[in-house]
């Protein structure tokens, strides 16, 4: 068998004490309201809307009325409210704090790209109206696509994967529909050690044997190690660039010339172009396709705020098996084609409709009201923020790997040695100061990871305070505050899980205690 | 009695014909706390290097590979539903499979307990 040999802790070491802010009568912690669950909560027998009883109405049901009670729970309208924003209260979200979680960009969603996406003009738009009643829509999507290819400097472009994995997937699909059409069924795809846990998904989903390539000892690609797996078996290399680590692949062209020369394509997971937007042209460095995540580089609502969009673009080699649906501009408009015409021979579709309208208007409306210059200082700011909290705490945590960073600053857990605190206690201890923990355990290659993207979005104040907390913390866990570390979070609205238990004995519906008038009817 | 180590982390015993095989404490350790184990059919033929079954703890999923040829002849159902059986007891009652060995000269290319001692230690 293959270890994980991350010492991840997975039920809490001690019991949990409960606190003087637990002893309270109702269960709420001050203005952090306990809540039940809504079947809890309810009366069954109440309602919310008193509506009269119709009098001498007929059914037309057939006798296919329902004749035992329907079970949802019944409440006031405030009950119902009250329920709904307690629960909201409990999330976190980053409209309420610094969101750290690297390898995941988190940053602020301008209010303007939300005014922009509510006009009625697009709100109300059904995907099914005539294309001569969705001129403008059209003309928004074709000039985002324009805006991707630019940025990239691609020439095609898919906009329908609707989300960051589902990108990859149009592209290894892409690259095995143009290995197809050449009658060269390779085999294998290579994935570094260090590649986001899609990537040898997505390849396994199309198909192909995955191949693992290892890292140097500067948390790159080792580029002789790739050398040497490259074959006529191959069929792409996935490479994400800015890496997980959060460094950039210098070795990038070289990498491209080796997997173009054995015949293969070149995958780039593009889940980091926040980094290098405006900078860096991925079409410049050699890459067949690359997935844009529009919810992490252009700001669209992301992880629970909104759905995802993950348009592709393409090299001149993969253009022509671009899925449908696509938008063309022809005198006469714009025209969105549905079917394979001329000498496109797209590999199908992956979307019922036409991608996340919703999100590309966001992420159009980022792009204009930061230009080109705004889209470059994007990437400079981000990187420039990361770096600040690299060299901000380097002497008291321990970065993982020596020099700058990109847009993610990467810590591994030896500044915890001796101190019996691992990397989960330490996130949990996070919580307990009011802030979501960063990205742990991940990427794999570095023991008890600890992985900080602040994004360009946070204030130096706002990184001062995280820092300030963060060297706290430090201090604290080496000062010998162990047993602080092991009950985190204490003020959170639930304490310490027990992962084990809930992995072996899952509770995973709510089943209503048996009625006590059951019996007695 | 005769025990055999992979570097992939299982342990093979060999009883005449046969051989009964599990993880190691060491790789149970590393594990973590075991929820679920995925067994395979009696009667499957595997290669040494084949995926045998599955495991699956809290932090992760893995494979667990046969270290030698032949067929499975027995399975612990137990484990199905003890699967905590793995960590309490890796190299005992946490058994995962009984192989009749195909060729029992595949047994030297595996390692004696002190060269396997030495692996996770190095």
């Amino acid at each position: 068998m293959s270890l994980n040999t991350q010492g991840r802790p997975t039920r809490p070491e001690v019991s949990a004490d409960p606190g003087a802010y637990a002893d309270t009568f109702s269960g709420s912690r001050g203005l952090d309201q306990a809540e039940p669950l809504i079947f809890e909560r309810a009366s069954f027998g109440n309602t919310g809307v008193d509506l009269p009883e119709p009098k001498g109405a007929k059914t037309r049901l057939g006798g296919l009325e329902r004749e035992n009670a329907l079970g949802l729970p019944g409440l006031t309208e405030p009950e119902a409210m009250r329920h709904y924003v307690r629960l909201s209260r409990k999330n976190y979200a980053i409209d309420l704090g610094l969101y750290p979680l690297g390898s995941c960009t988190m940053k602020h969603n301008p209010r303007l790209n939300e005014k922009i996406a509510r006009l009625p003009g697009f709100a109300e738009l059904h995907p099914l109206q005539p294309d001569s009643t969705t001129q403008g829509a059209l003309e928004l999507i074709d000039r985002l696509a324009h805006w991707l290819r630019t940025l990239t400097n691609m020439p095609a472009v898919a906009m329908s994967p609707g989300a960051g994995a589902h990108g990859e997937l149009c592209g290894l699909m892409a690259i095995r529909a143009a290995l197809e059409a050449r009658g060269d069924a390779r085999k294998r795809v290579l994935v570094p050690e260090s590649a986001h846990g899609t990537n040898p998904a997505t390849a396994a989903m199309c198909g192909y044997g995955v191949d693992s390539i290892p890292a140097n000892a500067e948390g790159r690609v080792d580029l002789a190690a790739l050398k040497a797996k490259l074959g006529p078996d191959v069929a792409a290399l996935m490479l994400t660039n800015p890496n997980t680590c959060g460094l950039f692949e210098r070795d990038i062209i070289e990498v491209a010339q080796a997997v173009h020369a054995a015949g293969a394509f070149f995958y780039c997971d593009g889940a980091n172009f926040n980094a290098i937007v405006g900078r860096v042209r991925p079409g410049d460095l050699g890459i067949d396709a690359m997935h844009i995540n529009l919810h992490k580089t252009f700001s669209t609502p992301h992880g629970g705020g909104g759905p995802g969009s993950g348009p592709v673009v393409f090299s001149a080699a993969l253009a022509p098996f671009v899925p449908l649906p696509y938008v063309v501009h022809e005198a006469d408009g714009y025209r969105l084609v549905e079917q394979a015409e001329g000498a496109a021979r797209p590999f199908g579709r992956l979307k019922g409709f036409h991608g996340q309208m919703g999100m590309f208007i966001r992420a159009l409306a980022y792009m204009m009201s930061h230009g080109a210059d705004g889209l470059r200082q994007v990437a400079e700011d981000a990187v420039l923020n990361a770096n600040y909290i690299l060299a901000s705490l380097k002497d008291v945590l321990s970065p993982a790997f020596a020099g700058p960073c990109m847009h993610e600053a990467l810590f591994d857990d030896r500044f915890l040695k001796d101190t019996g605190v691992t990397t989960l206690d330490f996130a949990k201890a996070m919580i307990d100061e009011g802030y979501h923990p960063m990205t742990m355990y991940f990427p794999l290659v570095v023991h008890g990871a600890l992985l900080i993207e602040p994004t360009e979005t946070e204030s130096k104040d706002a990184l001062d305070e995280f820092i300030g907390t963060l060297r706290h913390l430090a201090e604290r866990a080496k000062a010998g505050d162990r047993e602080r570390f092991l009950a985190a979070p204490s003020l959170a609205p639930r304490r310490r899980l027990d992962e084990t238990a809930a992995a072996r004995k899952p509770v995973l519906r709510w089943r209503p205690a048996p009625p006590a008038s059951a019996a007695a009817e | 009695m005769t025990i055999r180590y992979s570097k992939d982390h299982e342990w093979i015993r060999v009883e005449g014909d046969e051989g009964v095989v599990g993880i190691t404490a060491y790789a149970a350790g590393q594990l973590g706390d075991v929820v679920f184990v995925e067994l395979p059919e009696i009667g499957k033929q595997v290669r040494a290097g084949d995926e045998a079954a599955v495991v699956e703890s809290v932090k992760a999923a893995s494979e667990v590979y046969a270290p030698v040829s032949g067929e499975v002849v027995a399975v612990n159902d137990a484990l199905e539903a003890a699967p905590q059986t793995v960590n309490e007891s890796p190299t005992g009652d946490g058994w995962f499979i009984r192989i009749r060995l195909a060729d029992k000269g595949e047994l030297d290319a595996l390692m004696d307990e002190a060269a396997y001692k030495k692996m996770i230690e190095g």
